[in-house]
């Protein structure tokens, strides 16, 4: 009886990450947010903390901190690109397919471009380009900086009067944020061509240059601010996400497991609630 | 007037570094490190030894009581003032002394220096050079540590803290997981360094070592000190230690604190 009630706990005893019961769902609930509410306290001051670093050390050991700048852009920037170049044409072909069909039906293919702008430059492309770098880099990131943490490097750093967020956290933040940019800049080309080599297989009536037309009268000076801002948000949490997890929490080795989900799982929250705020600045403007 | 000590608690408490801020390891902390000392610290493992040198290097401040560094206290200095203090401490840790995996031998010895001077290794001039020779590291110097021994690592670690030229080393357990050969080498190289080396300008260095086991160490004009339950005792010199009657003392002169473990 016992036993089964470990294996199936009732609906009305949950439990929370840390292991203690909550008798009601209100607690539990209750609990998540405020828990929700000091990470994210948690993370502002980190964020803070890096940005005063950032600022005030920016031109110190140049010499050192270029190369580390340089490695992060190659793995966050350079390595992911075959497989952001299939995500891209995929993107391209599922967006121009699902679109130009529907569009022809209703003799209305001259908004196939205006689709793929609202689509991919303004919603999929930051949003796939971002989540690849998580998955890819993100994880990557809270790995080796908990493992570090466990292994005491970081106490190394200080004890060598080393800044740990001028030495471990800016570089990789200044690399994750420009990668991104980048990133989603190539991804949306690659999905923007694409989709028009679909319609161009499928043999609608769109001939490159209305094809470039149509993109061009709906796309805004605002179009290009905004992508930017948005990428560069998107890198900069993510990097400060997982860099924080990665840090701030771990201190043996068996937590990094369980650091790694919980900076995935903020990376993907915070990433949505930017792209909330995105999307309403968008209406607004 | 005697000089000043380079490193002074006074009625301290330590904390743990790992297990959190608030767990107390050694309470009602009065010890003294003054030039040129040798130090030699015992205790069980675990006992807090490793937090007593990452409090005294300045990582770290004590609940409770005062933690003077070069005659300043920790919480009156401002960044810059911390961090000149904090150069004038060489800490290496124990078990490999934590290096960085990705980086050459010389590249993890140069690293502070590069990162304080903003150089590249090879505008170090030859100082990178005479360390590592001075630690016989040199024809490992382009190997990472994942391809050499072990117990190299600490000696590595050794090498990387004497770059920075500091006044006070300490040194966790460095005779822990050695071999016959590493610990003569260490036994042979850390008094050649307190009497000042000319490889490094033939200054002498002030010399902290934690151990489990006195026997290596026994020698004139060291200090002995022990952590036991929370609790710091001074031993004073070797003859003083020899009269020990404190049973833990006693126990790390035979190297059997294990029997100690089970009569406790």
């Amino acid at each position: 009886m016992e036993s089964d009630a470990l294996l199936n706990p009732s609906p009305t005893q949950s439990q929370s990450p840390s292991g203690r019961c909550w008798t009601r769902p209100d607690q539990w609930v209750g609990r998540l947010i405020l828990g929700a509410l000091d990470s994210t306290k948690r993370v502002g001051a980190f964020a803070l903390i890096t940005l005063v670093v950032t600022l005030t050390r920016w031109n110190k050991s140049t010499v050192v901190l270029r190369p580390l700048v340089a490695r992060q852009i190659n793995r966050a920037g350079l390595l992911p690109l075959p497989m952001l170049t299939f995500l891209g044409v995929a993107l391209g072909l599922l967006v121009s397919g699902q679109t130009v069909a529907l569009l022809s039906r209703v003799g209305a293919v001259d908004y196939a471009g205006v689709i793929m702008v609202s689509v991919i430059v303004r919603e999929l492309g930051p949003l796939v380009t971002v989540l690849l770098v998580l998955a890819r880099v993100g994880t990557g990131i809270v790995i080796e900086l908990s493992t570090s943490r466990a292994l005491g490097e970081v106490e190394q750093l200080e004890a060598l009067g080393i800044d740990p967020v001028h030495y471990l956290v800016m570089p990789r933040v200044i690399g994750v944020a420009l990668s991104v940019f980048s990133l989603t800049v190539y991804l949306v080309l690659i999905a923007l061509i694409s989709g028009f080599l679909f319609t161009f297989i499928q043999d609608v009536p769109l001939t490159p240059s209305t094809y470039l037309a149509q993109m061009s009268s709906s796309l805004r000076w605002e179009d290009f601010i905004l992508l930017g801002l948005k990428t560069l948000s998107f890198g900069v949490v993510v990097a400060l996400i997982t860099c924080f997890q990665g840090l701030a929490n771990a201190v043996r080795l068996e937590d990094v497991p369980r650091v790694t989900t919980q900076a995935i799982i903020g990376s993907v929250v915070a990433c949505v609630v930017i792209d909330a705020f995105f999307i309403v600045v968008y209406l607004v403007i | 007037m005697s000089p000043q000590p380079l490193i002074r608690f006074l009625k301290a408490t330590v904390g743990a570094t790992e297990s959190g801020p608030d767990l107390a390891r050694i309470r009602e902390l009065t010890w003294s490190v003054e030039a040129g000392d040798f130090w030699v610290i015992g205790g069980r493992p675990r006992v807090g030894k490793t937090d007593l040198l990452t409090t005294a290097a300045g990582l770290q401040r004590p609940l409770e009581g005062e933690c003077r560094l070069f005659g300043s206290r920790l919480e009156d200095l401002n960044d810059a003032e911390r961090l000149a203090n904090r150069l004038r401490i060489g800490l290496v840790f124990e078990n490999g002394g934590r290096l960085f995996n990705e980086l050459t031998i010389e590249e993890n010895v140069a690293l502070p220096v590069c990162y304080h001077r903003d150089c590249l290794v090879e505008e170090t001039g030859t100082l990178v050079e005479r360390v590592l020779e001075l630690t016989g590291l040199t024809r490992l110097s382009e190997l990472r540590p994942a391809e050499v021994s072990h117990t190299l690592h600490q000696r590595i670690a050794v090498a990387r803290a004497l770059v920075l030229n500091p006044e006070v080393l300490l040194i966790d357990n460095p005779l822990f997981n050695s071999d016959s050969r590493q610990a003569g080498w260490w036994l042979e190289f850390l008094p050649s360094i307190a009497k000042g080396h000319p490889l490094i300008d033939g200054r002498g260095v002030t010399i902290v070592v934690t151990t489990t086991d006195f026997r290596p160490w026994l020698a004139i004009n060291r200090r002995f000190g022990l952590v036991h339950r929370q609790r710091w005792e001074d031993l004073g010199d070797l003859q003083n230690l020899q009269q020990t009657d404190h049973p833990l003392g006693r126990s790390l002169l035979t190297g059997c604190w294990n029997d100690l473990d089970q009569a406790d």
